[in-house]
């Protein structure tokens, strides 16, 4: 009796200071990033729970794809400081990356590779065994609908099975986290589905944390457990979409998000490399 | 040291793959050892100098290894530009690795490519004086790819567009290849000439490679060494910290 009391204070004692880390996939505290004088994210704090499906929406230029920056590694913040699954970036930058995947706003493919080859890189570059990768590389293939087009090159698929390949990618070295970054932007309402329905199944099945952005906010709606709404770089709410729309006295997401972020157009400058691919289109017969 | 060997063979699957691009490549050294080679030849001739087509032959392959090279460095744009570059970054390895396999395979391309060029040029009649320093004229062969890579990624790094593509022909690639003594001889040059064709790295891969192949140096093979080992050394630290500090 005294034991199981004592083992118990022990267990407490030992939890309390982890539990953050156990529980919270991501968590985000006082996190400020300035590019000169312009600040992109002001000092916003947040936690994403392990498992959970967390949309974080805003306008154009709101500080959305400098905070997935952030915390995939791709940038530094100017203060603040961000954990996932317990690690900090700032220490250990590949004890992060190694525990997530990532499906980038731009397609990120190679385009003269098979699609095969583009989960073989992966694969290698996460380090996985052998014995391994040909039957994750399968599963994640057959998971997303292109096993059949595995020798296919990437350059003559549509859009919808590069965000799939891209997703299944994202899947291949077993991360906890998945960053989504706009994932449907362009895609016909079937392949929306689709890829939902694939993300759906894989935090149910796997309990992955899922994290997305999306202009479509009935997506959000529809498949977020929380969501957070961010704005000229200050996070406006984080709540369930039914807390949202009940505070907002909205009917649905979209009112509550317009109603939260206002009527204004936002105008956001494109980097240079979204320019590149503009000029590339255009050039294209 | 996965990370190295498939950013290395990835660049050569993406090369076999683009059959344009291998004829493309070897177009262009054809036809100046064909024009100038033939053109030249004559003048070059009644000058004392020897056979041109020997002499030219090892600049036009340098040419060849310059080209190939810098453009594979400067493939990082592509990379940035169609996202792949974002997907090797937030991998778990090193940055180091990730610039080292693809200085490796901008290299082993631009070597390949020399030996393509070197090939067709027995074609046209060149004529290997010893057989058995073709090694080391491989190994100026490598030095020059590796040096030239790096100086291309060290580029690419700090360019956000293909916009300066333009100016880093015209007024590096170019100069380079025009200034390395790869078409004339660089004994007897006028002052301030002299100067510039001895500053210019690739002046010493010329060198080092006809001395190689045909048995004549214009400096010496310690020389070329050395300073070729030299500034591939250089430039190759520059390129990894230039490419390490990219922002995406």
């Amino acid at each position: 009796m005294s034991n199981t009391v004592i083992n118990k204070s022990i267990k407490d004692s030992i939890e309390v200071p982890i539990k953050d880390n156990v529980e919270n996939s991501i968590t985000v505290e006082h996190l400020i990033k300035k590019f000169g004088d312009i600040t992109a994210v002001n000092d916003i704090s947040f936690n994403v729970k392990k498992g959970e499906v967390f949309a974080f929406l805003g306008p154009n230029g709101a500080g959305k794809t400098t905070t997935i920056k952030i915390l995939t590694t791709l940038m530094d913040q100017t203060s603040g400081r961000v954990t996932l699954n317990g690690i900090d970036p700032k220490i250990n930058k590949d004890g992060v990356r190694e525990g997530f995947g990532i499906v980038f706003q731009d397609p990120s493919l190679d385009e003269e590779l098979t699609a095969y080859e583009n989960m073989h890189f992966h694969g290698v570059l996460y380090n996985i065994k052998k014995d391994l990768m040909k039957s994750r590389i399968e599963e994640l293939l057959q998971f997303v609908e292109l096993w059949d087009r595995k020798d296919h090159i990437v350059k003559t698929f549509s859009g919808g099975m590069r965000r799939r390949l891209e997703i299944a990618r994202g899947l291949l070295h077993h991360p906890k986290i998945l960053f989504l970054d706009e994932p449907t932007t362009g895609l016909d309402p079937q392949t929306r589905n689709h890829i939902w329905s694939y993300i759906v199944k894989l935090s149910q099945d796997e309990n992955i944390t899922v994290f997305f952005t999306t202009h479509y906010i009935e997506e959000a709606e529809k498949i977020a457990e929380r969501v957070a709404i961010i704005d000229h770089g200050k996070l406006l709410t984080v709540e369930t979409p039914k807390v949202i729309m009940k505070n907002t006295k909205t009917k649905n997401l979209e009112d509550a998000f317009i109603k939260l972020t206002g009527n204004n157009l936002r105008d956001e400058d494109i980097g240079t490399s979204e320019q590149m691919r503009n000029r590339m289109r255009m050039r294209r017969p | 040291m996965g990370a190295v060997y498939i950013m290395w063979i990835r660049q050569l699957k993406r090369y076999f793959r683009s059959k344009s691009r291998i004829a493309g490549s070897l177009g262009q050294p054809l036809l100046f050892m064909v024009a100038f080679g033939f053109g030249l030849g004559p003048i070059f001739q009644q000058a004392g100098q020897g056979n041109y087509i020997e002499f030219l032959v090892p600049g036009v392959i340098a040419m060849t290894l310059l080209f190939t090279s810098i453009s594979s460095g400067i493939e990082i744009i592509w990379d940035r530009q169609f996202g792949f570059l974002k997907e090797t970054l937030v991998a778990p390895v090193s940055r180091l690795s990730i610039m080292v396999g693809r200085t490796l395979g901008g290299a082993t391309l631009a070597v390949m490519q020399g030996i393509f060029v070197m090939l067709l040029s027995l074609i046209i009649g060149f004529k290997i004086m010893n057989a058995g320093t073709i090694l080391l004229g491989l190994v100026f062969m490598i030095l020059i790819s590796i040096t030239f890579t790096a100086l291309g990624t060290a580029i690419a790094s700090r360019m956000q567009d293909f916009h300066g593509f333009q100016l880093i022909l015209n007024f590096l690639v170019m100069p380079l290849f025009f200034l390395s003594g790869a078409m004339f001889p660089v004994k007897g040059l006028p002052g301030v000439f002299n100067i510039v064709v001895k500053l210019d790295p690739l002046s010493y891969g010329v060198d080092g490679l006809r001395g190689a192949l045909t048995g004549t140096y214009a400096f010496s093979l310690g020389l070329d060494l050395t300073v070729l080992i030299l500034i591939a050394t250089i430039l190759t630290v520059i390129g990894s910290i230039m490419f390490s500090k990219i922002e995406v």
